[in-house]
C-alpha cells in the first residue's frame, strides 16, 4: 500500500505512514483529488527530518469514513513540481511549505507568501512588502481596506482592483495576527498550558478548536473519554454553533441597514453566550472543555435552565428570521449577491458552511464523526445557491437543527464518571483529530519523538481554504456590496495566521 | 411594517438599567479572593498555565492571570473567584491580588491625568486596535455596544478613523506583524488621547508571553491609562473601568 487508512481520532507509529518517492508521491495524491469527489485533503504539511524535509498528506474519504495518509522526504534545496499544478486545492499548502522551509515549486501558479511567520525561511521578505496583483490600466483603479477595519474586527489588508464601482479582482493579504501558536504547542510543555492555547487559537471558535486538541491528545494518551464528557464537548459544539451564527445574522442584518433585525438578532444571542458562564464561568465557553477530566458536568438543573433558554429564543428567532427571509429589501441585499458556483467551491475547496451553501456536501459531523455525532444520525443542511442568501439561510437552518440535537441529547443525562488518570503520549507516533466547528472542518495533527514529546503541530483552521472562495464570491460584485459579502462568511483573521 | 412593530413590541426593554450594579449569572470568574490557609504554595503556584501565581505570599497577578480558574479547582479552601467584575484600572501594582484582601479593585485617582475628566467625562470616542487578539475580547467590546449594555448611553463610542478618535484601545499581545500599524493608527489620533489594554493578552501577553512573534515595544514607550483584565474582558468591567476613569473630578 502507498498509504495508510485510518479513522479520526486515531493515534498510529509514525513509521507505519508509507514514505515515497515525491513523484509516486504526487501522483497519488493528486490522482485521490481528482478522481473521486468524497475525498478531500484535510491537511498538507511538511516538517523538520534528519536535515531534509518530511512532507505528510491526509486525504479523507467521506464515505468510507477514512483518511488516507501518505508521506515524502525532500531536500528543501530541490525545487520540485507542485501538487497546485494539478489540483488547486494544494494551492495554499504548498505556499505554506514554501514559505517555512523554502522549498521552491517549478509551476506552482503563485508561490505568495501566507502569513510571514516568525520562523519564515525568508526573513528579508515583511508584511509591509506583500507582492500584490497589478493591473497596469488607466481606467481602472485600487482600493486598499485595512489591515485595521472600520469596525472592531482582526486586522487583515484587501486589495480591490475595481472598475468604477465595480470589483474586478480581489487579493487577501494576511499573517497580521501570527503568534507563533503551532511552535508554542511544543515549548508549552504542561498539558494546561495547551489546552489554553487551544482555547485562544480563535475566540470565536474556543469549543471547536479545544474539542480538536482534547480529542487528540487523549488519544495519544490511550484514553477512552467517558460519556459525560462526551456529552459535553457535543453539547459545547451545537451551542458555540447557535451563539455564533445567530451573532453573525445580527451582523449580517447590520450590513444591510436592517436596524431591527441587528438588534433582535444581537440580543438573542446574549442568553446563548450567558448560558455558557452559567455552564463553566466564561461567556464563550473557555474553560469549559479539558483533557481526561470533566470539571462543569451537565446537571438535570442546568439541562432544565437549556431547554427552557430554547423555549424563550425560539419564540422569538422565529419570528425575526421569517421576517428576514421575507423583507424586499434585505432579500434584494441577499439574493444573487456574493455567488460561489459548486464548481468555484470545489476548485479552492471550501470547507464547513461555505461549501455547503453551494451544494458541497462536506462535514465532518456526518463524514467522520466523533463524541456523540455518530448517535445523532447527522444530515447537513444545503443550499444550492451559493450566495449572501444561501449563507444567512443555512445558518437559521442550522441553529434550528442544532436546538434539536441538544434537545434529544439531553434527554437522558449520563452520571459522572470517575475518569482514570491521563497517562503519557505514545511515543514515534501521529495522529489527526477532525472537528465540525461552526465555520467547518478544523483539523489538529500532532507528531510525538523517541520520549513521547510532541515534536510537530499542525493546526488547520477552515478559513484557511474559505478565505480564496470570498474573495472569488466577490468579483463582479458592487464595491459597497463588499461588507456583507465578508460578514456573510465571516472567516477567521487568527485561525488563519496563527 | 406592522410585523416590524410586533417585533419592537414582543421584545419590549431589553438594556441593562443599572450598568454599576448589574448582577452577572452564573459562575463568573471575577476578582479572586485567596485566603490566608496554608497549603502547599509551590505545587499551586505550579498548576497556574501563565506564571499569574506567586508565593510567599500568595498572591493572583490578573495581568496575567487567563481565568482557566484551575486553581481554584484543585485549591476550593484557598482561592476562590468571586462574581466582581470591577476588575479595571489604572494602577498595574493593583492587578495583584494578595491573600488575605478582600478588598475591590479600584483606580488610583492620583494616576488620571487631569485632561481625561476635563475633556472626556461626557464623551469618549475610541479607535479599537487588535493586534493579535483571537476575536474574543473583539467580541466582547462589540457587545459593549449592543442593545444589552448599551455603552453609547453615556457618550462612549467605537469610531471607524482615529482623526476621530480620543483613545486608543488595544487587543491581543501585540504581534511583530501588527506593530507598525497600530503604531501608524496611535500617531493619527489627535492629542490629548489615552490608551486603554482589554484582556490578558494585550496586559501582559497572556499565554503567548515571551513567543518570538510579538512585539511588545509600543506599551513600554507610553503611560497605560487602564488595564481591563479578562479572558475575554467581560462587557461590565470595560464599561465600568471606563466611566470610573472619565468620571468628573473636582
Amino acid at each position: 500500500m502507498n498509504y495508510i487508512s485510518i479513522r479520526n481520532n486515531e493515534t498510529i507509529p509514525i513509521a507505519t505512514i508509507p514514505e515515497l518517492d515525491y513523484y509516486l508521491f504526487l501522483e497519488l495524491n493528486v490522482y485521490f483529488m481528482l478522481k473521486t469527489a468524497d475525498s478531500h485533503c484535510v491537511s498538507y504539511f511538511g516538517f523538520p527530518h534528519f536535515g531534509k524535509i518530511k512532507l505528510i498528506c491526509c486525504i479523507a474519504k467521506d464515505e468510507q469514513n477514512s483518511i488516507c495518509v501518505s508521506s515524502s522526504v525532500v531536500d528543501a534545496k530541490q525545487p520540485l513540481p507542485s501538487f497546485s499544478n494539478h489540483n488547486l486545492v494544494f494551492e495554499k499548502f504548498e505556499r505554506e511549505i514554501h514559505e517555512n522551509f523554502g522549498i521552491d515549486y517549478t509551476d506552482h501558479p503563485w508561490l505568495k507568501p501566507v502569513r510571514f511567520p516568525f520562523n519564515r525561511f525568508d526573513k528579508t521578505n515583511s508584511i509591509a512588502n506583500y507582492p500584490f496583483f497589478k493591473i497596469e490600466s488607466e481606467e481602472l483603479h485600487e482600493v486598499g481596506v485595512g489591515p485595521i477595519h472600520a469596525g472592531i474586527i482582526e486586522p487583515g489588508h484587501f486589495r480591490f482592483i475595481c472598475n468604477g464601482e465595480q470589483i474586478l479582482h480581489l487579493e487577501i493579504q494576511l499573517g497580521y495576527q501570527h503568534k507563533g501558536v503551532e511552535q508554542l504547542f511544543l515549548e508549552r510543555r504542561k498539558l494546561l498550558q495547551r489546552i489554553v492555547l487551544a482555547e485562544n487559537i480563535a475566540g470565536d471558535s474556543v469549543a471547536g478548536h479545544t474539542v480538536a486538541f482534547v480529542n487528540l491528545w487523549e488519544s495519544l494518551c490511550e484514553f477512552q473519554p467517558g460519556r459525560d464528557l462526551q456529552l459535553s464537548r457535543t453539547i459545547a459544539l451545537e451551542l458555540e454553533r447557535i451563539a455564533v451564527h445567530t451573532g453573525d445574522l445580527s451582523a449580517m442584518c447590520t450590513d444591510v441597514a436592517y436596524q431591527l433585525g441587528s438588534a433582535v438578532y444581537g440580543r438573542l444571542r446574549t442568553p446563548v453566550i450567558n448560558y455558557f458562564q452559567e455552564w463553566c464561568g466564561n461567556r464563550l465557553a473557555k474553560g469549559l472543555i479539558r483533557a481526561g477530566k470533566n470539571n462543569y458536568p451537565i446537571t438535570q438543573k442546568l439541562a432544565g435552565e437549556l431547554l427552557g433558554l430554547f423555549e424563550d429564543y425560539e419564540k422569538d428567532f422565529e419570528e425575526i428570521s421569517e421576517e428576514l427571509f421575507s423583507l424586499p429589501s434585505t432579500l434584494a441585499r441577499f439574493e444573487k449577491t456574493g455567488v460561489i458556483t459548486t464548481e468555484q467551491g470545489a476548485l479552492v475547496g471550501t470547507v464547513g458552511m461555505s461549501a455547503r451553501m453551494s451544494e458541497i456536501k462536506r462535514d465532518i459531523r456526518l463524514s467522520h464523526p466523533h463524541d456523540l455525532y455518530p448517535e445523532l444520525q447527522h444530515e447537513p443542511v444545503l443550499r444550492n445557491q451559493g450566495d449572501v442568501y444561501s449563507r444567512g439561510r443555512i445558518r437559521k437552518k442550522e441553529i434550528d437543527q442544532s436546538m434539536g440535537y441538544i434537545r434529544e441529547l439531553i434527554q437522558i443525562l449520563p452520571s459522572v464518571e470517575l475518569a482514570d488518570q491521563l497517562g503519557n503520549p505514545i511515543p514515534n507516533s501521529f495522529v489527526i483529530s477532525l472537528v465540525e466547528g461552526w465555520r467547518g472542518e478544523i483539523c489538529h495533527c500532532a507528531i510525538t519523538g523517541d520520549n513521547g514529546d510532541l515534536i510537530h503541530y499542525k493546526i488547520k483552521d477552515p478559513s484557511f481554504h474559505n478565505w480564496l472562495a470570498m474573495a472569488l464570491a466577490v468579483r463582479n460584485n458592487e464595491i459597497s456590496d463588499f461588507p456583507i459579502c465578508n460578514k456573510s462568511f465571516d472567516l477567521s483573521y487568527c485561525g488563519h495566521d496563527l | 411594517m406592522f410585523n416590524n412593530l410586533k417585533i419592537v413590541l414582543h421584545q419590549g426593554k431589553q438594556y441593562v438599567p443599572d450598568i454599576t450594579t448589574a448582577q452577572v449569572p452564573g459562575i463568573f470568574r471575577g476578582r479572586p479572593v485567596i485566603s490566608t490557609l496554608k497549603v502547599d504554595e509551590a505545587e499551586l503556584v505550579e498548576i497556574c498555565p501563565t506564571n499569574a501565581i506567586s508565593g510567599n505570599p500568595l498572591s493572583i497577578d490578573l495581568g496575567r492571570c487567563v481565568f482557566c480558574g484551575e486553581c481554584a479547582l484543585a485549591y476550593p479552601d484557598k482561592i476562590k473567584f468571586t462574581t466582581d467584575y470591577k476588575i479595571a484600572t489604572n494602577d498595574r501594582q493593583k492587578l495583584i491580588i494578595a491573600e488575605g484582601r478582600d478588598e475591590p479593585v479600584e483606580l488610583n485617582p492620583e494616576l488620571i491625568r487631569k485632561e481625561i475628566s476635563d475633556y472626556f467625562s461626557g464623551s469618549l470616542k475610541l479607535r479599537q486596535v487588535c493586534a493579535g487578539g483571537d476575536g474574543s475580547c473583539e467580541m466582547e467590546l462589540n457587545a459593549c455596544s449592543n442593545v444589552n449594555f448599551d455603552m453609547g448611553r453615556f457618550g462612549i463610542e467605537f469610531v471607524a478613523s482615529p482623526r476621530h478618535a480620543d483613545g486608543i484601545v488595544i487587543t491581543g499581545p501585540i504581534t511583530s506583524n501588527m506593530a507598525q500599524p497600530l503604531q501608524i493608527c496611535y500617531d493619527a489620533i489627535p492629542e490629548p488621547k489615552i490608551i486603554i489594554v482589554a484582556g490578558t493578552d494585550a496586559i501582559s501577553g497572556g499565554i503567548f508571553e515571551g513567543s518570538p512573534a510579538l512585539d511588545r515595544s509600543f506599551l513600554s514607550k507610553y503611560k497605560i491609562d487602564l488595564y481591563v483584565p479578562g479572558n475575554p474582558i467581560h462587557p461590565l468591567t470595560f464599561i465600568n473601568g471606563v466611566l470610573e476613569l472619565i468620571r468628573k473630578r473636582i
